[in-house]
């Protein structure tokens, strides 16, 4: 039985991913901004099967509450063994670039508070000499393009962190899973003109939690962005610098 | 442009849309009519709403509760047949009733009363409903059951989602050992022989359908293949069967459908069982489900989509009404591979615009040609009318609001149910000429 402590457990995809951990038994700590919804994820996966199911309402970025949060998950289900984190905002880019405020508001967010959790989780982990990592980037953090370079700045800055984190962990006992998902159907996205690249919120969880249960490194979903992205790696600066896409 | 698409995919219209994922948030405030939209299996316009907004309920997906002893399933009602199915099976419970195709949502499957198989024996699907939520633009949330506010529930199974957005709902689920079904296939020379059958299997077997042949004519006239079914013990072994990806990926060309294809696939479909009859065990979802193997096979029509024609008429000693759609069909020359048949049983319907009443029901496609399609509908649709029958709103896309007025006497008990903030493209379309 995993003992897994989920941050952003509303977000459509990791509510996805929690279906499969909650028909395997498992026991679930969710942490997210909204206590409502919290608790409709957790009656969800206590009918799937979960064996315990604990919610806190916490605002993510809340840099002074996050070793409280971690005692109170520790104090509820024991010593957890899994971490899945998937939160993030997607921003405005016109915004961001428009005011400061806004861009460091989608940094922070996606990646300095992250660092912050993964900075406690990882030691915890690293003393105990067992564990899972796994966190929730973007195929956009594999290049900066016009239409939305702040948001894949910061999960660009993730992806380099958790290459990194895994590095140093690997030889510790610990897995650090970076998952990268292409477009995907949920209300981060609601607004965009869905295209045939456009994939199901539910065949991305199941990829979440394969990936999270086979300790997998570097994981596209679905598998064809990897690819993709290989592509548009190769392409030269001064070709791409005037692409529009 | 919305994407949102009816499964006929026709008509095509322009419309907003916006999710709905949590149950306890509000419904939108906005100047254009409501409709719910599940997953969109509807074939004409009973899910669309031009001009105006969908409220798209696929986020509505979550369990509530589940009792494992009395097999009562609590979930939002954006939960799919198929979820339900994945979830409930493996513990020993089965939909009480379903229709065609899993792939669609429990609110969609209360707004259209679906039917399936069994349907002589169990009736509708709403009647297996204990209660649900209903969200009203008001803001008001109703819990409605066959007990409590048993109106607004009889307006709101088959009511279309015209009465507001249905939240969760609360249903008893059926019993099973396993997920194998034991079948009996029997072929059958005419329509004369197919009734004989059936009279003979309603005993045995709680499903039944038959596959009919709506191209041969004269002395094969309504031949086919019967298709009888029960739910097996779990000690019987079935195979899983084979998960391929099977889809149609793009839209097959305008003359893919025609008499000649249709012919040699309807003669190697009958000729293909070569006994008289054959019995075999198999997964539930080839019985149920064979059309959902296929993704998207609604794109073998062509990008003009297809017209689905569901009647109901009364039966009689010689059977004289489902003959006489029967004939007129066969005379078109236009009918499609896909067509079925079955006799409805006693059961009353509990929604006030249910379609299944007692008589024989015949269903299938045409594909759209256009003007000569639509003037065969319309004569199909009058012949059912002069019939004292009634055609199947989900599959709708043409009924005259006369003869909407015809196949559902109670529609103005049920209008004034209808939420003053909803709408629908066939709900406009029927009420078009009306004072």
């Amino acid at each position: 039985m995993r003992k897994l402590l989920v941050l952003g457990a509303t977000s459509t995809i990791v509510s996805e991913a929690l279906k499969h951990f909650a028909a395997s038994g498992d026991a679930l700590f969710l942490v997210a901004r909204d206590r409502a919804k919290l608790l409709v994820v957790r009656d969800d996966l206590l009918v799937r099967g979960a064996s315990q199911v604990e919610v806190l309402e916490l605002d993510l970025c809340d840099y002074s509450r996050q070793a409280w949060a971690l005692e109170q998950a520790q104090a509820a289900l024991g010593d957890i063994d899994h971490v899945i984190i998937g939160y993030g905002v997607l921003g405005d880019q016109p915004s961001a670039e428009r005011e400061f405020e806004h861009a460091r508001q989608i940094i922070d967010v996606n990646f300095c508070s992250v660092v912050s959790w993964l900075t406690r989780i990882s030691n915890l982990f690293e003393e105990s000499g067992a564990g899972v990592i796994a966190v929730i980037g973007s195929v956009a953090g594999d290049r900066g393009r016009a239409v939305n370079y702040v948001y894949g700045a910061s999960k660009g800055a993730l992806d380099i962190f958790l290459s990194g984190l895994r590095n140093r962990l690997a030889k510790k006992g610990v897995a650090v899973v970076t998952i990268k998902p292409g477009f995907v159907k949920t209300p981060m996205t609601a607004h965009l003109e869905q295209g045939a690249l456009f994939a199901e919120a539910v065949v991305v969880g199941e990829g979440v939690f394969q990936s999270i249960v086979k300790k997998k490194d570097l994981v596209y979903l679905p598998w064809f962005w990897r690819y993709i992205m290989l592509l548009i790696k190769i392409i030269p600066e001064s070709v791409f610098k005037r692409l529009r896409i | 442009m919305s994407q949102y698409l009816s499964w006929g995919r026709l008509p095509r219209v322009d419309q907003k849309a916006v999710h709905f994922n949590w149950r306890h948030q509000p419904l939108p405030q906005t100047a254009e009519f409501l409709l719910p939209y599940g997953l969109g299996r509807s074939y004409g316009d009973s899910c669309l709403n031009q001009d105006n907004m969908l409220v798209l309920t696929g986020g509505l997906n979550r369990l509530i509760s589940f009792n494992q002893e009395s097999g009562v399933l609590r979930c939002e009602a954006g939960v799919s047949l198929e979820q339900i199915l994945e979830f409930a099976v493996p513990k020993g419970w089965f939909l009480p009733v379903t229709p065609g195709t899993k792939f669609v949502t429990v609110g969609g499957a209360i707004a259209n009363d679906v039917h399936g198989k069994n349907h002589h024996g169990t009736g509708t699907f709403g009647r297996h409903i204990l209660s649900f939520e209903l969200l009203r633009s008001d803001g008001e949330r109703l819990v409605c059951s066959p007990n409590s506010q048993t109106d607004l529930f009889r307006a709101t199974v088959a009511g279309l989602g015209l009465t507001g957005l249905i939240v969760w709902v609360e249903l008893q689920l059926l019993p099973v050992e396993g997920p194998g079904v034991e079948v009996e296939n029997i072929k059958f020379a005419n329509f004369d022989h197919f009734f004989e059958i059936s009279k003979d299997s309603d005993r045995d077997y709680p499903y039944t359908v038959a596959w009919l042949d709506c191209v041969s004519a004269g002395s094969s006239l309504g031949r086919g293949i019967f298709m009888r079914g029960r739910h097996a013990r779990s000690a019987d072994r079935i195979k899983e069967p084979l998960k391929l990806p099977l889809t149609v990926p793009f839209d097959f060309p305008g003359w893919f459908l025609n008499k000649a294809t249709v012919k040699a696939f309807n003669c190697f479909y009958y000729g293909k069982q070569r006994s008289e009859a054959r019995k075999f065990r198999c997964h539930y979802n080839p019985f149920f489900y064979p059309l959902d193997a296929v993704a998207n096979w609604n794109r073998i029509y062509g990008r003009r989509g297809l017209f689905q024609f569901q009647c109901v008429v009364p039966s009689s000693s010689d059977q004289r009404a489902i003959k006489t759609v029967l004939q007129a069909i066969v005379n078109s020359g236009r009918a499609s591979f896909l067509a079925v048949v079955k006799e409805f049983g006693e059961i009353e319907s509990p929604g006030l615009l249910s379609f299944p009443r007692p008589g024989v029901t015949l269903c299938l496609d045409f594909a759209n040609q256009g003007q000569v399609s639509m003037r065969l509908i319309k004569d199909l649709e009058h012949l059912v009318r002069s019939l004292d029958g009634a055609l199947y709103p989900a599959k709708d896309a043409c009924m005259d609001p006369d003869s909407f007025r015809a196949f559902y006497p109670s529609w103005r008990r049920f209008a004034k149910f209808v939420d003053p903030r909803f709408s629908s493209s066939f709900w406009r379309r029927v009420n078009r000429e009306s004072e």
